[in-house]
């Protein structure tokens, strides 16, 4: 029996060198600091093509540690998925007046920052 | 306080060059991250999850008003305006550039500061007692065997490469407030039957995953032979400490294994070798301790009266004024002075964050009425040490105008919290917004002076950088599925009497444990005894009655 395939839904994340700041991988391989902007994999070849990307792009000193993250559809927006990476599409959830969130609503919804 | 001598400052100039060298090579791609990601690290920057941190060391929490400008300065310049004081009396910036760092790693050498050994498998930043030198129940002062224990410590070649970190606290009081017994070797300078001081080592404290308190390894110890003797535990610890398993790579972890007498005995035979080998020079050279001696010398008190007429004149017609003092202003060795705490814990704040305006204040106060020096305390407060109790009510008013009157020292909202899953990439939970809620809740200075004293420590994961197994109620920030999800501790103290929470049992989600918190509060209030501590009734009672008022409350 033909093993059923797991629906993905990833981009690609990392942290720029020089400033250590969050960015997503776009369609056209550049990197971008807004999740909006990521390219969304549902394949599992597709996501090794584009760790591939992101591999070069490491190799070439531009960012650091790239990696896949999930992301959940949010009203057509990618929004990720764990808690930690949603954090990294914002900045800190104390000081709103920082990070992404103080340019944008970071990625996704924008939703994030208030807290109990 | 220590200042740099010609050797001091060219080795950290040195270093600066190094890693400005280091860094351009990177940025130029003659590095790999894998390279350069060690490099970064024993100069105490980190890749956080939004930024670089650098982490920059304050020797054992001592800091001088042209150092706290200074800091000010980089924050301004490189970072974003502010700082974040660590339960290692370290600093935080949490935004620099990574093309920055040597710039802002030379304005500290400016200052006689660094980052260097503020990460890595080496001996860390030494702590001290933060009333180090003028508290009114400390023995002598600690720090000049803190700066010698540092100037060993640093690059020691055969200690660079340990299976772990490595933590070392001192203090001479009979009050623990350095939390020595948490620490991989913990210093209390004691008096012998023969009245002499000299050092209790305790060795094999730690908090982490595996939370234990330090056992006496040498009752008392000849305080010339301190670095001797710390030399044999290191070497024993270098020689059998797992590196297979990095959790259970910490010095706690071997003394468990082997068993208290076991490891004496090993530490005992390598101090004899070590004694063999070097014969007198074993010993610390008495000039050079005296040299050091120097730097720490109490200064030059003006003979003033304990009691001050003006003081107690404001005490008497500010209420506000009062309740600070007599909460934030500890007893000072010299009659006619007070030590006075700067709780860096506005009700609802972040706990440890000054911006540099705050910095730059404090600075100008310690100028004015502290001798130039201040302290940063592990429970990330700050300390102005020398204090004329007439001056007292001005840094009061000062301290007010900046947001910094805050008085609660040692109380509910004085919460210790690490800065968890908002800027720290290990973390699997937030600290910081649960340490706000649970202030804001207490925040009436009634519901605080009702409650007492109350240590509330918040990590945001195991690794515990928030202390909260030592919190009287710790709270520890986990994931749960993707969720933050936070387990209770009960009865750990960080004192002379040291323990470790126990768990109270099933977590909570982040917007239950405030509540949680209350319940547990309440609790003791209901069943005190006059004058009954929170932690003293929590250890006559024990779990049971807490655990049923808040699962009985999570049930309804």
């Amino acid at each position: 029996m033909a093993e059923k395939k797991k629906d993905i839904r990833q981009v690609l994340t990392a942290n720029l060198l020089r400033d250590g700041l969050v960015v997503f991988m776009t369609d056209g391989a550049a990197w971008s600091p807004w999740i909006d902007d990521a390219a969304i994999v549902t394949s599992k070849e597709a996501a090794l093509e584009l760790e591939g990307k992101g591999n070069i792009a490491a190799k070439s000193n531009l960012v650091i540690g790239p990696y896949l993250i999930d992301v959940v559809d949010d009203n057509g927006h990618p929004r990720a998925a764990h808690i930690r990476e949603h954090l990294r599409t914002l900045g800190p959830t104390v000081r709103l007046d920082l990070g992404k969130q103080a340019e944008r609503n970071g990625g996704g919804s924008g939703q994030g920052g208030a807290f109990i | 306080m220590y200042r740099y001598d010609e050797f001091d400052h060219t080795f950290v100039r040195e270093r600066v060059a190094q890693f400005r060298d280091q860094t351009e090579r990177r940025i130029a791609g003659d590095l790999t991250e894998d390279e350069y990601r060690p490099l970064r690290l024993m100069n105490g920057l980190y890749l956080q999850l939004h930024a670089y941190m650098l982490r920059i060391a304050v020797p054992y929490g001592t800091l001088s008003a042209k150092q706290l400008r200074q800091l000010a300065m980089i924050g301004d310049t490189w970072d974003k305006g502010y700082g974040h004081f660590t339960t290692r009396q370290n600093l935080q910036f949490n935004w620099p550039k990574l093309e920055d760092v040597p710039d802002i790693l030379a304005a500290l050498a400016d200052v006689e500061m660094h980052a260097i050994q503020t990460s890595g498998n080496c001996i860390r930043n030494v702590t001290a007692d933060h009333w180090a030198g003028v508290a009114a129940d400390e023995l002598e002062d600690p720090r000049p065997w803190a700066e010698l224990l540092r100037q060993w410590s640093s690059l020691h070649p055969e200690f660079c490469f340990l299976p772990r970190k490595f933590k070392i606290a001192v203090t001479a009081a009979e009050a623990d407030r350095a939390a020595v017994a948490f620490h991989d070797i913990g210093l209390k300078i004691v008096k012998n039957a023969k009245g002499e001081a000299g050092f209790q080592v305790l060795v094999g404290g730690g908090m982490g995953r595996t939370p234990m308190i330090a056992k006496v390894c040498r009752d008392w110890l000849p305080k010339g032979e301190l670095l001797a003797y710390i030399e044999a535990v290191m070497r024993v610890y270098n020689l059998y400490g797992r590196r297979d398993n990095k959790y259970k790579a910490r010095i706690k972890i071997l003394l468990h294994e082997e068993g208290d007498e076991t490891f004496r005995k090993m530490v005992d035979e390598e101090y004899a070798k070590v004694v063999a080998a070097g014969g007198v020079r074993h010993l610390v050279p008495a000039e050079e301790i005296a040299r050091i001696e120097k730097y720490f010398a109490p200064p030059k008190y003006d003979a003033l009266p304990d009691v001050d007429p003006q003081l107690n004149q404001h005490l008497k017609a500010n209420a506000k004024f009062a309740r600070w003092y007599e909460v934030n202003v500890a007893k000072h060795k010299q009659p006619g002075y007070a030590i006075v705490n700067i709780s860096l814990k506005p009700e609802g704040g972040i706990p440890g964050d000054a911006t540099s305006d705050q910095m730059r204040a404090v600075a100008d106060l310690a100028d004015k009425f502290s001798l130039s020096e201040l302290r940063v305390s592990h429970a990330q407060n700050l300390v102005l040490p020398y204090v004329r109790k007439r001056d007292v009510v001005a840094v009061y008013h000062a301290l007010e105008k900046q947001g910094l009157a805050s008085a609660n020292l040692g109380l509910v909202t004085d919460i210790i919290a690490c800065p968890g899953l908002d800027y720290c990439a290990l973390a699997t939970a937030r600290s910081i917004p649960i340490a706000q809620a649970i202030s804001k809740r207490f925040e009436a200075p009634e519901r605080q002076k009702q409650i007492g004293d109350l240590a509330i420590k918040i990590s945001g994961c195991i690794n515990a950088c928030g202390h909260h197994h030592a919190g009287h109620i710790g709270i520890l920030g986990l994931d749960k599925a993707g969720k933050e999800f936070y387990q209770i501790t009960l009865g750990g103290s960080a004192d002379e009497h040291a323990s470790i929470g126990t768990i109270m049992g099933p977590g909570f989600s982040d917007v239950e444990v405030p509540a949680a918190i209350e319940k547990i509060v309440d609790t003791y209030i209901g069943l005190r005894q006059p004058g009954e501590t929170f932690l003293s009734a929590y250890r006559r009672l024990g779990a049971t009655p807490f655990k049923e008022a808040v699962y009985a409350q999570a049930a309804e």
